[in-house]
C-alpha cells in the first residue's frame, strides 16, 4: 500500500534535486567571476573564434558550468600550491587514478580557477580519441590534444602549458592494493622538457584512487568494448554504467616547487632516467605525505 | 623569363597563364585543346613523353617550368593516370636537366601527407607522405612528388621548387573541395569537425610566382587561410548541413561511385573527418607569402544566394 506513494515522494525529491542541481550549475557557468576568467583566455584566439589547434573559449564556457559543480560541490577540490605554476612554458607532472580520467579535469580546473592569472593547460588525449564521433570534437574544443612529440615541442616553444601522466593507463587502471604507489614512468616528458627547457611541476592529487576502487582489471573483458581496462569496484559491473561512475570523494590536489633539468634530450636512456625518477620520487614523497595528513577520504 | 607550362588546357593552366605572362613569356604544353589563350602565349598541343615534346626543349631556350599537369582524375584507369602522371613527370625532368634549365616548379599537393587520426596536428614539409596509405588512387600523385624530391637532391645546381597546397578553392576550379562548397545540401560527418585550411586559386599562382624569383628552392607548404573549423565554414556559407554517420555515409559514397553517380571517391571522406593542419611557416618567411584574402572572400562565391552579408 505505501510503496506506490513512496515511489512519488522518491520521484519528487529527485525532480527537485534535479532542478537545483541544473540551477545551481547554470549559476556557475553564468557567474560574471567565471566568465571573466575565460575571456582572459582568450587573447590567444584568432578572429574565428578558435586557436590554431581548436580550441575554443566559448565553447568552453558552455560545459565549464557543470565542470566546476563538479570541482566545488563534488569532489569539493582542496588545492596547495598554486601559485608555484610559473608563467610561460611548463609542464605540470602528475599521478594518474581513478579508472576515469576526472583527476585531469580538476589539476587543469584548479590552476585555471585558483591561479592568478588563471592557465589552462592542455592535456593529451589517446590515439583512439580523433577516431571517435562527438569525443573527437568535445576534446579539440576544449584544448586537447593528440599527445605526438611534435605537438608537445609545437606548444612548449609556443610557452604554453601541458598536463602530462607519465604513468599512462598503467596509472589510472591500477587496483586497490597499488593505491598511491606510483607505476612506471615514460621518459617521453623528460625529453621535452630538457630540449625545450620547460620547468617541470610535479603534482599529487590524493582522493582520486578511492573514486573507483578496482578490485581486480579484466583488460580482455575491456578489449571487447574497445577500452584498454576493465575494472572491477564494489559497484561495477553489478551496477552497469552508473557502477562506474566516481564515489563522492574529497579531492586535494597538490602542486610542487618547479624543478629544472639540463643536460642533453637525446642522452642514454639511463641518464634520462635517473632525472625522470627524481621527479617520480618528489611526486611519491607529496602524495605520501598528502595521503598521511588526510583524516578523512570523504571530507 | 621564357617560362614552359604543362598542363595550361587545365582550368588553372590557363589562369597561370593569364598571370604569368604579364611578366614572362609563356610556353604551354598540353595535349588538350586550349581555346582563347593571348596571342603571345604558344600553346604546343603534344604529349611530354611524345618525341616532338622534346623539340619545345631544343628549340624553345626556357629558362624555368612550371609543372602544373599532374592529372587528379581518379576515373582514369591506374595504369593510365601511372603513365600520364609518373612516366611524364619523370621525362620532363630528364629534359630539365638535359636542356640545362635552372628552375622548375612542382604543384604538389598537401594531400600527399593525407588526413589521418594519428597525424601530429601541424604537418611540416618534412612529415612523410602517407597520403596513399587509406587512398591509393593519389598514389600517382605522392610518386610525382618523390620524384621531383630526388631530382632536387641529385641536381643541386637547378633550383627545384615543390609546392604542397592545402584546399585549393576558387571561382574557377572544379576540384572536390570546390565542388563540395557548391553543393546545395553540404554532408557532414556526425560527430567529427576537423580543422580546415583553404587557398584561393589566385593566392595559389601568386606563390607560383614567387616561386620563380631566383633564390627560392625546396619544398613549402601553402595555404590562405589560418585554420578552421570546418563548421565555422559552413556557417559561413549559410547553407543547410546533413550530418551522417561515416560507416553510412562511406558505404553510399562507395556504391555511388561504382555507378558513377558521383564525382567523390569515398576515401575523400577522410577531408572532412580528420585534422590535415599544413604548417605553411617556411611559405610565409621564404616566399613572403602573407594571406591576402580572408576566409570571408574566399567563400563568397560559394555562398547560399540568400544569406545576409557577414563580415
Amino acid at each position: 500500500m505505501g510503496r506506490p506513494v513512496d515511489l512519488a515522494t522518491a520521484a519528487a525529491k529527485l525532480a527537485r534535486f534535479a532542478s537545483r542541481l541544473t540551477e545551481n550549475i547554470g549559476e556557475i557557468a553564468t557567474s560574471p567571476e567565471l566568465q571573466a576568467r575565460v575571456d582572459r583566455l582568450a587573447g590567444q584566439v584568432g578572429p574565428h573564434g578558435v586557436d590554431p589547434f581548436g580550441f575554443d573559449p566559448d565553447y568552453l564556457k558552455k560545459y565549464l558550468g557543470f565542470a566546476v559543480w563538479i570541482y566545488r560541490h563534488y569532489f569539493r577540490c582542496e588545492v596547495r600550491g598554486v601559485e608555484q605554476i610559473p608563467d610561460g612554458r611548463c609542464l605540470l607532472v602528475a599521478n594518474h587514478s581513478g579508472q576515469l580520467p576526472f583527476d585531469a579535469a580538476m589539476i587543469t580546473l584548479a590552476a585555471f580557477l585558483e591561479r592568478e592569472p588563471p592557465r589552462f593547460f592542455r592535456s593529451m588525449i589517446e590515439r583512439f580519441v580523433p577516431n571517435t564521433p562527438f569525443v573527437s570534437v568535445f576534446m579539440a574544443r576544449c584544448g586537447q590534444i593528440l599527445g605526438t612529440p611534435e605537438n608537445c615541442l609545437r606548444l612548449l616553444r609556443a610557452e604554453e602549458g601541458l598536463l602530462v601522466f607519465p604513468e599512462g593507463v598503467r596509472g589510472l587502471n591500477k587496483t586497490w592494493k597499488d593505491r598511491y604507489r606510483l607505476q612506471e614512468f615514460g621518459q617521453g616528458f623528460m625529453r621535452l622538457a630538457i630540449e625545450t627547457e620547460t620547468p617541470v611541476v610535479p603534482v599529487a592529487v590524493v582522493g582520486a584512487e578511492e573514486q573507483a576502487p578496482a578490485l581486480l582489471n579484466l583488460p580482455s573483458v575491456g578489449g571487447l568494448f574497445g577500452m584498454p581496462a576493465f575494472p572491477v569496484t564494489p559497484t561495477n559491473p553489478l551496477v552497469p554504467v552508473v557502477g562506474l561512475l566516481p564515489y563522492p570523494v574529497k579531492y586535494r590536489i597538490y602542486f610542487g616547487a618547479p624543478l629544472r633539468f639540463g643536460g642533453d634530450a637525446n642522452d642514454e636512456d639511463e641518464v634520462i632516467l635517473g632525472k625522470v625518477q627524481e621527479v617520480r620520487a618528489t611526486i611519491q614523497r607529496m602524495l605520501d605525505d598528502g595521503v598521511a595528513a588526510r583524516e578523512h577520504v570523504f571530507w | 623569363m621564357r617560362i614552359l607550362l604543362t598542363g595550361i588546357a587545365g582550368r588553372l593552366g590557363r589562369r597561370a597563364a593569364h598571370r604569368l605572362r604579364r611578366h614572362h613569356q609563356v610556353i604551354g604544353i598540353d595535349p588538350r585543346p586550349c581555346p582563347a589563350l593571348p596571342t603571345d602565349v604558344i600553346h604546343h598541343r603534344v604529349d611530354i613523353r611524345r618525341r616532338p615534346a622534346e623539340d619545345v626543349f631544343r628549340q624553345g631556350e626556357i629558362d624555368a617550368v612550371v609543372h602544373l599537369g599532374v592529372v587528379h582524375n581518379f576515373r582514369i584507369p591506374a595504369e593510365r593516370l601511372y603513365a600520364r602522371n609518373v612516366i611524364g613527370t619523370e621525362t620532363l625532368l630528364k629534359y630539365v636537366s638535359k636542356y640545362g634549365i635552372k628552375k622548375l616548379v612542382l604543384l604538389s599537393s598537401g594531400d600527399a601527407y593525407g588526413p589521418m587520426p594519428t597525424n601530429s596536428h601541424f604537418i611540416d614539409e618534412d612529415a612523410p607522405l602517407m597520403g596513399s596509405q587509406h587512398f591509393p588512387e593519389i598514389r600517382t600523385l605522392v610518386a610525382v612528388d618523390r620524384t621531383v624530391q630526388s631530382f632536387f637532391w641529385r641536381h643541386p645546381d637547378i633550383e627545384t621548387v615543390i609546392l604542397r597546397p592545402v584546399h585549393i578553392v576558387g571561382p574557377n576550379v572544379r576540384n572536390a573541395p570546390s565542388k563540395y562548397f557548391r553543393l546545395r545540401v553540404i554532408p557532414t560527418i556526425l560527430g567529427f569537425d576537423p580543422m580546415v585550411q583553404l587557398i584561393h586559386e589566385d593566392d595559389l599562382l601568386r606563390l607560383v610566382e614567387a616561386a620563380l624569383q631566383p633564390g627560392v628552392r625546396g619544398v613549402f607548404n601553402l595555404s590562405s587561410t589560418e585554420p578552421v573549423p570546418l563548421s565555422r565554414i559552413l556557417k559561413i556559407l549559410a547553407k543547410p548541413t546533413l550530418p551522417v554517420p561515416h560507416p553510412l555515409f562511406r558505404l553510399f559514397l562507395e556504391k555511388a561511385w561504382k555507378y558513377r553517380l558521383t564525382s567523390f571517391p569515398a576515401p575523400e571522406l577522410d577531408h572532412i573527418r580528420y585534422n590535415t593542419v599544413l604548417d605553411t611557416t617556411r611559405a610565409r618567411e621564404v616566399l613572403k607569402a602573407d594571406p591576402e584574402r580572408t576566409l570571408y572572400e574566399i567563400l563568397e562565391p560559394f555562398r547560399s544566394e540568400d544569406a545576409d552579408y557577414v563580415s
